[in-house]
């Protein structure tokens, strides 16, 4: 269990203030002009060495995906743009962050802008986020009146202006070349990569786009030290991680804890333990809705870490942790995850646009009973020509939850289907 | 808002503050003022009564020098944009799977048994609009009810329909948790929060 003094996010609960002197008393803005004398690429190789994998989903080295950046600037500014469009269902922890740990989340925005040699930042907040967006400007215009922010930022020489930006509720735009068409004032469809932001991004400048919470741990990451990060966690999976713990527990909470905690120790310890205790437990989404469920019998020993959940076959995602009882319907479970990603799907491609009506219908046929098992098949088959076949990976997210429902409750399924059938005969 | 002012010839269009417009289209490069179009939208939609009427897209479209297609286009793909009039409290229901788990079905019955309202409609008095979207991004507070800017969390049956109550009749109403809860702690009904502060 993650101890007290390794935390990074000590205000997560928002217990305190989230205002510029409290956040100074936490450690915030310490030192900062100390880590902006360092060398732009020894910051980068530090968040390198650090392990930390981004924390949006896909889970990939942060570090290296800054070193994919210009080494010098050319004619065209850099951009970072942070990811704050936070829509997965089950994850809600950026949300935490902006609005109870804001000043991690500047700070670390003009940190990593530095090291990737922009001058400029923005923020892509999800229009739902209304209150949030004014918690968070109104830290950033702190920020800019203490000169923490700005021209010579921290005295550091380094102008840094930052900017918040409000969606208008697309799930899509959490994709980052749909989030850069939306902050360039056009529909959110994602764009074909390549060419990848770091080379033509927003505007057409080299464009790094980070989640939220990757951003917000940079500071303590520099402050503490890499080795001090990479010595939490696993090997491979190093750092903290905030867990979002929502359905059928007694307390649902967000919770910070150690990457590679067991999913029933995480649940058990913060969230109040399963409604029923954890024989009552029928299977759990691991990573935000995207991510294929798990049945009991894995959650039993399962840890939380990329890597383990990859190998049970599914994935960490954003660590939004969805728990069903045995009381859940768990077609309808999906059922509305399904409508979920048909309403999203931005409409671009062919195979997500008409394939996640059609796996919503099939669906909901199976969810009603009033289907056969060659449904499930031909759903399957469905599946599999959505998943791959699209531009960004929103159709994978749509298809991944129904393969993983079969995947694990197809035999009651088929009984239930079978029963109605001869009910009704 | 009644139908005849759709018309454009009867159309008065809201008052715009030029120094808010100033102050959006600051954020952006000069030669990029169409990502201002969102920003826009929003500010106009709020002066407007909750929705986007044509002559108003048209105007955003004048200032940002935009094609108006280009700027429907806009307003139609974002869902919170609201091309057909809305209540004065746009009721917003997540019902996806996290907030379903925890009974949002119970607050849609609510709302309909306080407000004789279901999915896309408005009482008669243009008080209240309900509409059933998709996550809400706030799943450890579930269900969650956002009434225009605010989100109300940890509702039931009952507490919904207090809130709504509240609102009818004018009270002051605190957004947030209805249980108690400071945010995203863990918390059980006696109010007991097990973390170190």
């Amino acid at each position: 269990m993650l101890q007290n003094k390794d935390k990074i996010f000590n205000n997560i609960f928002g217990f305190q203030s989230n205002k510029l002197s409290y956040a100074l008393k936490r450690g915030d803005w310490d030192k900062t002009k100390k880590i902006l004398s360092l060398d732009h690429d020894v910051i980068i190789e530090k968040i390198k060495n650090s392990g930390l994998r981004g924390r949006g989903g896909a889970g990939f080295s942060t570090g290296l995906k800054w070193s994919f950046m210009p080494k010098t600037l050319g004619e065209r500014p850099h951009y970072l743009v942070v990811n704050a469009d936070e829509s997965e269902p089950g994850t809600c922890k950026d949300r935490d962050i902006i609005r109870h740990e804001p000043h991690k989340l500047i700070e670390g925005c003009l940190i990593a802008s530095y090291a990737m040699r922009a001058h400029k930042c923005y923020i892509y907040i999800r229009g739902e986020f209304a209150n949030e967006a004014k918690i968070l400007q109104s830290a950033i215009d702190e920020a800019y009146e203490n000169k923490l922010i700005g021209k010579n930022a921290c005295k550091s020489g380094w102008d840094f202006d930052l900017y918040l930006h409000r969606g208008a509720g697309a799930y899509i735009c959490g994709e980052e070349t749909a989030l850069l068409e939306s902050l360039e004032g056009k529909k959110g469809q994602p764009r074909l990569k390549p060419p990848f932001p770091a080379g033509v991004g927003l505007y057409g400048c080299p464009t790094t786009v980070n989640n939220v919470e990757s951003i917000a741990v940079v500071p303590t990451i520099l402050r503490r030290g890499e080795n001090w990060f990479s010595k939490l966690g696993k090997e491979n999976n190093t750092g903290t991680k905030l867990f979002c713990i929502s359905g059928h527990v007694n307390k649902p909470c967000n919770v910070e804890e150690e990457m590679g905690i067991p999913l029933r120790e995480l649940i058990e310890k913060h969230a109040g333990g399963v409604i029923g205790g954890w024989n009552n437990l029928l299977a759990i989404i691991p990573g935000g809705s995207s991510t294929p469920m798990l049945p009991k019998q894995i959650c039993d020993t399962i840890t939380m870490d990329f890597d383990s959940l990859k190998n049970a076959g599914t994935g960490l995602g954003t660590a939004g942790v969805i728990v069903m009882d045995k009381t859940t319907d768990i077609v309808e479970a999906i059922v509305r995850l399904a409508f979920f990603y048909k309403h999203e799907s931005c409409g671009q491609c062919t195979p997500c646009r008409e394939g996640t009506g059609w796996m919503w219908r099939l669906l909901k046929k199976i969810a009603s009973k009033d289907a056969s098992p060659r449904d499930i098949d031909n759903l399957l088959e469905l599946t599999k020509q959505v998943e791959g076949h699209t531009i960004c990976a929103l159709g994978d997210a749509a298809a991944w939850p129904i393969q993983g429902l079969f995947k694990n409750f197809r035999d009651e399924i088929e009984v239930g289907l079978k029963q109605k059938k001869i009910a009704a005969e | 808002m009644k139908k005849e002012q759709l018309k454009a010839e009867n159309y008065k269009l809201c008052n715009i503050d030029q120094v808010k417009v100033d102050e959006i289209l600051d954020k952006y490069p000069t030669t990029r003022k169409a990502s201002a179009v969102i920003p826009l939208l929003h500010y106009v939609q709020k002066k407007s009564n909750g929705w986007l009427p044509v002559p108003e897209i048209e105007r955003v479209a004048e200032i940002l020098d935009m094609p108006y297609m280009k700027v429907y286009e806009v307003a139609s793909f974002y869902t919170m944009f609201n091309l057909k009039p809305v209540g004065k409290k746009l009721l917003q229901l997540c019902h996806t799977t996290p907030c379903w788990l925890r009974g949002s079905d119970q607050i849609e019955k609510s709302i309909y048994d306080t407000l004789k309202i279901k999915d896309g409609e408005t009482t008669p008095d243009d008080m209240f609009t309900l509409m059933k979207v998709e996550c809400l991004g706030a799943c450890v507070n579930a269900p969650i009810l956002q009434i225009n800017d605010d989100y109300y969390e940890d509702l039931d049956y009952k507490s919904t329909k207090e809130l709504l109550n509240k609102i009818k009749t004018k009270k002051n109403i605190k957004p947030g948790s209805v249980i108690g809860r400071k945010s995203s702690e863990p918390y059980d009904k006696n109010g007991n929060v097990n973390v170190t502060k």
